[in-house]
């Protein structure tokens, strides 16, 4: 006996197999993020003053990656439809358009925007070594006005030696004061060529931006590598479905390729979702 | 002779090459890379029983330790060190840290790679599809690579008993911080530890259920015989169904858990590190402003409907068992239907009350309990009903209905001991100790096991056509019966005493477990008859495994349908052929239709079509007939 209703619909639940099952996987997987977002509630909630940054992400280019994800989720439904028209050209077009967007995706992040954080220094000051470093933090200004303290001190490491950090100065350090640094920036400022010598002995911890430096960018750079192997994963997918494999299948029963596609389809979206929630909490608020 | 052999030597292998491509399966693919869900369910039911004898196993060497503290292992003593290194048991002595890793390690064995396995993967691969007349799982490469998933996550778990250090030694639980800094450091390597390894087994276990899970929801979902209704659906059926979606809705949040726990261990996050914290009087060089509240929520958050996962298969295989052995239907099978229903939902709101000691505050804790003591309701209600079902019928005691009837009061006992539990102000006293100890085991042990074994039992003339020896079954069942009383039963006294469960030294050494004596034994002392009856349980299952593996090959040699049952499984061969029945098979009423009046036989399968005559006796007239006097 064959296993029944893997292409064609169960009269009573309407639904072919792999819908269904497409289906309850992509409600594990809102529990496997929504696990993890919820860690990222509470770990905000949790935070120190001071110690959950603001304005450390590009802004443009996560912009630029939520409008190619959404793209792609746009080229994927034209796949599947171009199938179910039994276009198996403008099916090929479709589907390679929406693998390059989940390529170009992939590039941006992993080759651009994590780099830039690994090269990117900041040092926590020590809580009675505050004043020292006024001219860098403003703290002054910021308690008067009611605002969360600076207690890190950011930019390029431009040299180190036993006794001291040399910091080429982010901007809202470079001029602490101005009422412009107050708020995150949608277009980042480059790194100053103001130069701060920060002692060692004053500071509490000192490193690079990686997922060490803060629960803030733990949780950054764990979702966004699990989000990211998520996009490899369907990226994978849609490659078999695009290579000439898939073809044959398509000659022998087009919608058996038309399903798959629809179900891989779903995932995409579900992958292009949970970025539409990982980008404003992490970009923006 | 020339033109025959040069025929045949033409002829033969084209006719090999046919039969391999269209009918038999290499051994490898029949037999290990199978796809069929009989073959996968074997898998799994081996794997899980094996598991459960090796957690069982590092129970009866804590025993050792909790009864007699500080002395050498007889015989096997000075062998332990040559496998499990020479930090485990120098000169028969057990370690604290060997203590621990074999604590942590028998939870997380007999949880996810013995009851989970058996319970779940093994009964339902085996018998779901068959109850509901299909021909398989919908998808059975993907039940493959479940099953695969669980053996790449159980060997690793394994491994870890055999790196540097030992396995995982901070409970099943690995509560942190504790469990983020243990085996790091020196002599540890920083992957290749017990509890990193931990981490990495569990994320393919995590992986091996979520694929099973969604594979039986998909099954009973699409693949039900025609007919075969959802009220028409073995209760067993609605069981699993339930235990799925519990599988597919909690393990992920622990998967997010496990993750991050492995970047607290491998990257130096701080998910869970709070600031400042200070090891062995240096602080640690971490970013710290993690929370440990935030891993009991989503261990917890798992960890409850885990509970419900080990014990709704049990209370499926009990209700099919019951049924058919008082001959009668099942009483209140829609109830059971709709209480397995709520169990599953309430079951996702319950958590927190695991975490009493943490100090929630009033408001929220009301909240659990509230819930918890409501999640009570429908289990008493399933309770009832099987105690029900057997109320005037006529009583088979067979080996399967043995361990039947046997769980009935064993879950009685370990689900009203969790009543105090469910008040805060109780668990305040209780929680950590013997008492829960005694109260979850009476579950999961007596009952839940218990549940397996009649399933064993039951099923195993459908797995193989011949049915295991009686005799032994009843010589397997008698002591294990009367050994799981003795080792759990004095646990609660031991609890309400005040004795840990995690002492290291069964409470030697603490003034509580030495100064009242219970019926003429100290806390202390009690340590002796559990462990002694934990030890003649261990020789008890000796039958069984024997008994198991005989009946393969010698057992008596039966029909298909020995037990004269009435769902689909027993319409199918013994064993089931690949695609399970000859003919596509349909349903056309309930599950349990024994002892139905005007019939021949006792009991009427669910693939016989209704009787003219038999729908006059069961739909009442659409309107009463009035009578006047």
């Amino acid at each position: 006996m064959e296993i029944p209703y893997t292409i064609s619909t169960r009269p009573d639940t309407g639904l072919w197999n792999a819908k269904v099952g497409i289906w309850l996987f992509l409600a594990s997987e809102v529990m496997l993020f929504g696990g993890l977002f919820s860690a990222y509630i509470f770990l905000r909630i949790d935070a120190a003053p001071g110690m959950w940054p603001h304005g450390l992400l590009n802004v443009p280019v996560g912009t630029m990656n939520t409008a190619i994800l959404i793209l792609s989720s746009v080229t994927v439904v034209l796949a599947w439809a171009s199938l179910k028209m039994r276009r198996y050209r403008a099916y090929w077009w479709y589907m390679l358009a929406t693998i390059l967007c989940g390529v170009i995706f992939l590039t941006v992040k992993l080759a651009y925007e994590w780099p830039q954080k690994f090269e990117h220094f900041g040092a926590y000051i020590k809580p009675e070594a505050l004043g020292k470093y006024e001219k860098y933090l403003g703290n002054e200004r910021r308690t008067e006005k009611g605002l969360e303290p600076r207690i890190e001190i950011t930019g390029h490491l431009h040299s180190q030696n036993a006794k001291e950090y040399e910091v080429a100065l982010d901007p809202v350090n470079a001029e602490p004061d101005n009422p412009a640094m107050d708020r995150p920036h949608f277009f980042p400022l480059p790194v100053t060529d103001k130069i701060a010598t920060i002692e060692k002995e004053d500071v509490e911890r000192a490193t690079m931006f990686l997922p060490t430096h803060s629960a803030y960018f733990a949780s950054y750079f764990t979702i966004t590598g699990l989000h990211g192997m998520h996009v490899l994963g369907g990226v994978l997918v849609f490659i078999y479905m695009w290579l000439p494999v898939s073809k044959r299948l398509y000659q022998r029963n087009p919608e058996h390729l038309a399903n798959r596609v629809e179900v891989s389809g779903l995932f995409w979206h579900f992958v292009d979702l949970i970025w539409i929630f990982v980008f404003p909490l992490f970009y923006l608020l | 002779m020339d033109a025959s052999t040069s025929v045949e030597t033409h002829h033969e292998p084209h006719e090999h090459d046919a039969a391999h491509e269209h009918h038999e399966l290499g051994w490898w693919r029949k037999y290990i890379f199978s796809t069929d869900h009989k073959v996968i369910g074997i898998q799994y039911g081996i794997t899980g029983l094996l598991f459960l004898l090796i957690g069982f196993s590092l129970m009866m060497l804590m025993r050792w330790q909790l009864a007699y503290p500080g002395q050498a292992l007889p015989v096997i003593g000075k062998w332990l060190p040559h496998i499990f290194g020479p930090g485990s048991m120098p000169d028969g002595k057990m370690t604290p840290d060997f203590y621990n890793s074999l604590g942590a390690m028998h939870g997380t064995i007999m949880i996810f790679l013995g009851v989970v396995p058996l319970a779940f993967a093994a009964f339902g691969n085996f018998v779901v599809p068959l109850q509901i007349g299909a021909p398989d799982m919908t998808f059975p490469k993907v039940n493959m690579a479940s099953y695969w998933a669980l053996f790449v996550g159980a060997s690793i778990m394994v491994t870890s008993f055999f790196v540097p250090g030992g396995a995982a030694k901070s409970g099943w639980t690995s509560y942190v911080p504790l469990a983020a800094i243990s085996d790091t450091g020196q002599g540890y390597n920083p992957i290749f530890n017990g509890q990193t390894l931990w981490l990495i087994g569990f994320i393919f276990l995590i992986t091996s259920s979520l694929l099973g899970a969604i594979n039986f929801i998909t099954t009973i979902i699409q693949l039900r015989a025609k007919g075969l209704t959802w009220m028409r659906l073995p209760f067993f059926v609605w069981s699993q169904f339930v235990t799925a979606f519990l599988l597919v809705l909690a393990f992920p949040p622990l998967e997010a858990a496990i993750i991050m726990q492995l970047m607290d261990r491998v990257a130096h996050t701080s998910f869970f590190m709070p600031s400042g914290l200070i090891v062995n009087g240096t602080p640690l060089s971490i970013s710290g402003g993690g929370s440990p509240l935030l891993w009991q929520h989503l261990f917890w958050f798992l960890g409850h409907p885990e509970v419900y996962v080990l014990i709704l298969p049990a209370f499926g295989i009990v209700a099919e068992i019951l049924a058919n052995n008082s001959r009668k239907p099942l009483w209140g099978y829609k109830s059971l239907v709709f209480s397995v229903l709520v169990i599953g939902f309430l079951s996702f709101i319950v958590w927190a009350h695991h975490m009493w000691m943490t100090g929630m505050g009033s408001a929220v804790s009301a909240f659990f309990q509230t819930t918890t003591l409501l999640i009570s309701i429908p289990s008493v209600i399933i309770l009832s009903a099987f105690f029900i079902s057997l109320w005037g019928g006529s009583i088979r005691f067979n080996v399967p209905m043995l361990f039947t009837i046997a769980f009935l009061p064993m879950f009685g006992i370990g689900g009203l001991t969790g009543i105090p539990l469910a008040f805060n102000s109780a668990d305040l006293y209780l929680h950590d100790t013997y008492y829960i100890i005694a109260h979850f085991h009476y579950i999961v042990a007596p009952g839940t096991i218990f549940g397996l074994f009649a399933g064993i039992y039951y099923w195993f003339p459908k797995a193989t056509g011949r049915k295991m020896n009686d005799f032994w079954g009843k010589v397997h069942f008698w002591p294990t019966l009367i050994c799981m009383n003795v080792i759990f039963l004095p646990m609660f006294l031991q609890g309400m005493v005040g004795m840990h469960r995690r002492w290291y030294d069964g409470g030697q050494g603490w003034n509580v477990a030495n100064e009242h004596t219970i019926w003429g034994l100290t806390g202390f002392q009690w340590n002796h008859p559990i462990s002694w009856a934990a030890w003649i349980m261990g020789l008890a299952q000796i039958p069984f495994i024997i008994n198991f593996f005989w009946s393969i090959k010698h057992g008596e040699k039966v029909n298909d349908n020995p037990w004269e049952a009435t769902t689909l499984e027993w319409t199918a061969p013994s064993p089931p052929p690949h695609g399970n029945f000859l003919t596509p098979p349909v349903a056309y009423r309930g599950p349990y239709e024994y002892s139905l009046p005007g019939r021949e036989r006792d009991y009427t399968m669910q693939n016989e079509p209704v009787e003219p005559a038999e729908r006059s006796r069961r739909k009442p007239a659409a309107e009463p007939v009035l009578v006047s006097h």
